[in-house]
């Protein structure tokens, strides 16, 4: 019996993933509709769930792939990891509607612009606040506040110190979940409610993962135009952290 | 057939990521320049230019839009596995950056919206 277990966890990774997360969805939906009345969208549960059980099982393994590291359930990092993360969000363009999304073209920009900049600066100023003189970890840190891809490509390319490296990720992940937990509890106060804010918000926030758990915790339509300038960002921020913003804060520090 | 419209969705996501990667290689950056958001664009061209010839059919929408549902679970799936630990323990600075850049980019949202939704009316 313990040996067909064992064989059924090990080789259907995958399918097991699927059953974990629709197990999950329904828990959430039952607590949406009888715990909060509907007020709270069930994604919005299911995604601070798995957020909590990510923790647990850090918590419990020392591994850094959340629950995912736990024996039985690494299928969870082929269900949520970039592969098929980017192909759902490709798919979710299917219902884009094309002269709302041109409608919020310069505005994207503009979002994309002081979403990359503004990150930047509070990362820099919170670094140089604890401490930090050099440039180059300065860079690195700000970069890392931008996203966590951002952060670890920077500080590689200017040869930052390991931990320094390792505390512009953290501040790229605590950015994503901050992103994801908090999106729906203020999406009325700051108008996030149609796909021109959406794109703004996608631009600003910039991290992908935060801003599909977000806007998917929020409302699932307003998904593709808030990822539609989200995925621009890692990229922007790769291409000028490194560059230009480092050569201003080596010639400020 | 369904599988016509995830293989084409396959095909705007491989090609969106090629073209990222390209992208990124000339401008001399370690990372896929809006690789996705070029897929997106691709499979928006691509469906205009399949209802135009009627060969939306169906079976090929389901084909794409069964993935699109499977986002917000996928999604759950990518949040169980981030390195939450981490992300907690990694300090007084860490949480305080995240939390001024988060609070900031949330409210230049609102800003946003305000000043470019009175302008377009």
């Amino acid at each position: 019996m313990g040996d067909i277990v064992q064989k059924i966890l090990a080789d259907q990774g995958l399918v097991l993933a699927f059953a974990v997360v629709g197990g999950l969805m329904l828990a959430s939906t039952a607590v949406s509709r009888h715990l909060t009345g509907g007020r709270i969208h069930a994604s919005a549960i299911a995604i601070l769930a798995a957020l909590a059980l990510a923790w647990w099982g850090g918590v419990l393994t020392g591994g850094k792939k959340g629950l995912a590291d736990v024996p039985g359930l690494a299928g969870l990092a082929l269900m949520g990891g970039a592969m098929l993360r980017d192909f759902a969000i490709v798919a979710t363009a299917f219902e884009v509607d094309v002269i709302e999304a041109r409608k919020a073209g310069l505005m994207g920009v503009i979002a994309l612009a002081l979403g990359t900049i503004v990150p930047f600066v509070v990362g820099v100023g919170v670094a140089w606040s604890f401490g930090y003189r050099d440039a180059v970890s300065l860079t690195t840190l700000g970069a890392g506040t931008v996203t966590y891809i951002v952060g670890p490509v920077t500080g590689a390319a200017l040869g930052a110190s390991s931990p320094v490296i390792a505390l512009s990720i953290a501040t790229g992940v605590l950015k994503a979940v901050l992103v994801m937990t908090f999106t729906p509890m203020v999406a009325r106060l700051i108008g996030l409610d149609n796909p021109r804010s959406a794109m703004a918000f996608g631009g600003l926030m910039g991290t992908v993962s935060g801003v599909a758990g977000g806007l998917a915790a929020t409302d699932a339509r307003l998904v593709p135009y808030g990822a539609l300038t989200a995925t621009f960002h890692t990229g922007i921020g790769c291409l000028v952290c490194p560059s230009i913003f480092f050569l201003i804060v080596r010639a400020l520090a | 057939m369904a599988i016509y419209g995830t293989a084409l969705l396959a095909l705007c996501t491989l090609l969106g990521a090629a073209l990222g990667e390209l992208l990124g290689h000339v401008l001399h950056v370690k990372a896929n320049v809006g690789g996705v958001g070029l897929a997106m664009l691709l499979l928006i061209a691509a469906k205009a230019w399949l209802a135009r010839r009627g060969k939306l059919t169906p079976g090929l929408r389901l084909g794409v839009e069964f993935w699109g549902l499977m986002y917000i679970p996928i999604v759950v799936a990518m949040a169980a596995q981030q390195n939450v630990l981490a992300a907690l323990e990694g300090g007084p600075m860490v949480v305080i950056a995240g939390i001024s850049a988060v609070t900031l980019c949330f409210a230049l949202v609102a800003v946003l919206g305000r000043v470019m939704g009175g302008r377009h009316g």
